[in-house]
């Protein structure tokens, strides 16, 4: 069944797929492996309904590989996997990052390194999320912390991917992507849908990778009459290869100032009772979901605590953090991995607020207890 | 009437990268006068390569072109034939980019019969980083990797992707390129998968180690080596060791792969439509 | 109120779609609802377990605790789950596949034949999971038998729908015969 305006118990994994096509989702290339898997199964049902695509690649590499060719000649795109996939896709992010080609990314985290728990939850990808590939430039990373937040999450997935060219990971963890919520489908007409930009010029006036002042070039579709060349090598405003120095220099610069002209449209953080908060908690994906009860259970218990939700982790909400971080004396920073973005939360708070990480690697959910416990330590 | 090679060149981009001597330009000529004998419009036309010496050529094409990742043009390919079926698209690749990094998404494009054509340049080394042997370099032959020979048996690509299930496969050199010309436009044609193993020369990485000195040379051995495939076929085995068949080696008629996914959305569309009633 | 239900027995009882069936009754009801469910390849033929939280208000923490109503459908899930029930809560032991029942203490314990009212009165041992769905409703009100009929009618395969409601309404109706006899 198509969404249809209304309220229905969906599945995180069902979410991402369905709110997948209501963004305009047209082209699906995955890989099975759990816990993602429902999402290509989901796809695979409802992607010709629509007359889009769906392909069972034969490998995860294959898989972005298709979803960045299927973008170029003109359909948002989409891929789906966990940890092990992930890995192998980087090089293909890569390409898609420095030819500037829109698709998403789904990365379901379990427990890893190698095979770990496949059924298991774990936030352990979150650096490799902002650092996987090689080579150096930005990347957008989404975590959505519920079912209803994963459908309207990945709709703005592609909204930033398309309008800013720019790949986007959504980091999805097994807790959010297995267990079904509550959601209240809107209509899928009157939901803002972002378009890539395209030239404005003639073909023979079109330089593929000249941008305007957005730092976004326009893109002409494969077969659109814009005959035009794409290479993963470092390349020119002409779109073919170059080692000139100032214009490698040019291209790395220009990526990252686009990453600095989104950042203000791609930062979602949602605040809970930061305010007056003398103790505050930063967390995402299910986590930030203890953090909210523990935070509500420490009001109660007289403790003045707040939260940071952050649903955009790269580019990092660093503001965010530094403005509770003026009056908080602590920021607690549960994660389900040994301790990777409260390093950056050390970093934006610079000493003004003391930052206490709290690691949770035994394949279970971090609980609100364990937060409270926390928050009334430091 | 044929239009120029040059009709379908970015000069603007030359000179190319490739060495003196190199086959590639025969090979990639031959590509471009297939295309003109079917008539193709250049905007309709798509090449897409991966990653090494034969992979360079997108660059010089004037059709929409995209230069990928090492053994992954195909896979690209896939996403962009899926997305745009009425695109013809057309992957140009080396040996070690389709034979070994890239093998496995060439067998699968072949199992399903997707309608790309995908011409390997066969050089039988890894030119582009300088001379390593590839799954396509000849038995006891040098390489920078293997110094004291190659112990290890190349595919015979074509066999190969044609019992993957592809529904057109040839191969012709750099020599015959004429011929090679033609087994490409009929590639081109193919509705379905269609591969052409085009064997070619690397005089400064392959030939230079391995007693041929010159592309004179090497074009000479493809001439003595080549056994047209209706010649072949009167042979014995014996008298075939060490040669090679060229001309069309397999043809087929499958359903191709955009055609039944476009059935399959025919179908939910149906199913769908039958629900919401 | 935040209620938490852990329905527990063997891979192939049909557990997880009585679990999706409950929650999505109580989105009827117009709660709000998390169910959430044991993964992996013990999933199919071991351990079956899944889990609702119905709620008033938004539910944070998506996970059980200790549940206030607890479903054991069989001797391995009896031994593991029957005892971490919440005080005041309810445990409701499928008698055919449970032999021995351990002390609960401070919750009620209900046993019924899930599983022969399943195979003899409804006439099919796979509705067993219906006739579950119904005993939890009946003892516990969790949902309205309302919401939850017509959840049953538009969760389960086509063709199949009298036959889940008939096995539905068998396990309510024996739950509150038992409940009145004790």
């Amino acid at each position: 069944m198509l969404s249809k305006a209304g309220t229905r118990l969906m599945q995180g994994n069902e979410a991402c797929a369905e709110g997948a096509i209501a963004a305009g989702l047209r082209f699906f290339a995955g890989y099975p492996i759990t816990p993602s898997t429902e999402i290509a199964e989901e796809l695979a049902l409802l992607l010709p309904k629509v007359g889009g695509k769906f392909i069972q690649m034969e490998d995860e590499i294959a898989s972005i590989s298709a979803i960045i060719g299927a973008s170029l000649a003109g359909a948002k795109s989409m891929t789906a996997t966990s940890g092990p996939g992930f890995s192998l896709k980087q090089e293909g992010i890569g390409f898609a990052s420095y030819t500037e080609v829109p698709c998403v990314i789904v990365n379901v985290q379990r427990v890893g390194p190698s095979t770990g728990v496949p059924t298991a939850p774990a936030q352990g990808d979150v650096m490799q999320a902002r650092w996987g590939t090689h080579g150096d430039h930005p990347v957008i990373v989404l975590c959505p912390s519920s079912v209803a937040e994963t459908f309207t999450l990945i709709i703005e997935a592609f909204n930033i991917s398309e309008r800013w060219r720019i790949p986007v990971i959504f980091l999805m963890d097994e807790v959010v992507a297995h267990m079904r919520e509550k959601v209240v489908v809107p209509d899928v007409s009157r939901i803002r849908l972002a378009e890539r930009p395209r030239p404005q010029v003639a073909p023979d006036q079109y330089l593929p990778y000249a941008a305007g002042e957005d730092l976004v070039p326009p893109m002409a579709d494969f077969g659109s009459g814009y005959r035009y060349h794409v290479t993963g090598l470092t390349h020119d405003q002409t779109g073919f290869p170059t080692t000139k120095a100032p214009e490698v220099d040019a291209l790395a610069r220009r990526l990252d100032a686009k990453m600095k002209r989104a950042a203000p449209h791609v930062t979602f953080v949602d605040e809970l009772l930061v305010d007056d908060a003398e103790v505050a908690v930063f967390a995402y994906g299910v986590t930030a979901r203890a953090a909210a009860k523990a935070v509500r259970d420490a009001r109660a218990q007289g403790l003045k605590a707040g939260l940071i939700k952050a649903k955009t982790l790269w580019p990092f909400p660093s503001e965010h953090v530094r403005r509770v971080a003026e009056r908080a004396r602590a920021i607690v920073v549960p994660e389900m991995n040994m301790g990777q973005l409260v390093l950056e939360v050390e970093r934006a708070s610079a000493g003004r607020a003391n930052v206490v990480g709290l690691s949770r690697v035994d394949a279970e959910p971090i609980t609100p207890d364990e937060i409270l416990a926390k928050l009334r330590e430091v | 009437m044929a239009m120029p090679v040059t009709h379908y060149l970015r000069t603007s981009k030359m000179p190319h990268i490739w060495c003196a001597g190199c086959g590639h330009g025969i090979v990639l000529g031959a590509v471009l006068r297939a295309i003109d004998s079917l008539g193709l419009d250049k905007d309709q036309v798509c090449v897409v390569s991966g990653i090494g010496c034969a992979s360079r050529a997108p660059g010089y094409l004037d059709f929409n072109t995209l230069h990928t990742t090492h053994g992954r043009a195909i896979a690209f390919a896939t996403g962009i034939k899926m997305a745009k079926p009425e695109l013809k698209v057309i992957v140009l690749t080396g040996d070690g980019d389709a034979a070994a990094i890239g093998g496995n998404h060439l067998i699968h494009a072949a199992r399903r019969n997707i309608g790309i054509t995908t011409v390997c340049f066969n050089n039988s080394i890894y030119g582009m980083t300088s001379g390593q042997y590839s799954p396509m370099t000849p038995t006891g032959s040098l390489a920078s990797t293997a110094p004291y020979g190659n112990i290890e048996e190349p595919f015979d690509l074509c066999d190969l992707v044609y019992a993957a299930g592809a529904s057109y496969v040839a191969r012709g050199t750099a020599y015959h390129a004429l011929l090679l010309s033609k087994l490409i436009a009929k590639a081109i044609a193919t509705e379905g998968f269609s591969f052409v193993e085009a064997i070619t020369q690397c005089p400064t990485y392959y030939g230079r180690r391995n007693n041929m000195r010159s592309a004179v040379d090497m074009l000479k051995w493809q001439k003595e080596h080549a056994v047209p495939v209706a010649a072949a076929a009167k042979m014995s085995a014996e008298e075939l060791v060490g040669k090679f068949r060229i001309g069309e080696l397999g043809t087929r008629t499958r359903p191709e792969y955009t055609g039944r996914y476009a059935a399959v959305i025919e179908a939910a569309q149906k199913e769908e439509a039958e629900e919401d009633a | 109120m935040r209620k938490e239900v852990r329905l527990s027995g063997s891979g192939g009882q049909g557990l997880i779609l009585a679990g999706i069936i409950l929650a999505e009754a109580a989105i009827h009801d117009g709660h709000e609802v998390v169910q959430t469910q044991s993964y992996g390849p013990e999933a199919r033929g071991g351990a079956s377990r899944a889990e609702v939280i119905i709620a008033d208000e938004a539910i944070d923490y998506p996970k059980v605790g200790t549940p206030d109503v607890v479903l054991v459908m069989s001797q391995e899930a009896c031994n593991k789950y029957a005892r971490r029930v919440k005080r005041g809560g309810v445990v409701v032991v499928d008698e055919t596949n449970v032999k021995t029942v351990p002390d609960v203490e401070g919750a009620r314990v209900v046993r019924l034949p899930i599983t022969d009212i399943a195979r003899h009165e409804a006439g099919r041992q796979v509705t067993a999971n219906m006739v579950a769905l119904g005993a939890l409703v009946g003892i516990t009100g969790l949902a309205t038998p309302e919401a939850a009929e017509r959840a049953v009618r538009e969760r389960v395969p086509k063709g199949t729908e009298d036959l889940n409601l008939k096995a539905f309404r068998l396990g309510m109706k024996r739950a509150r015969e038992a409940l009145g006899a004790t």
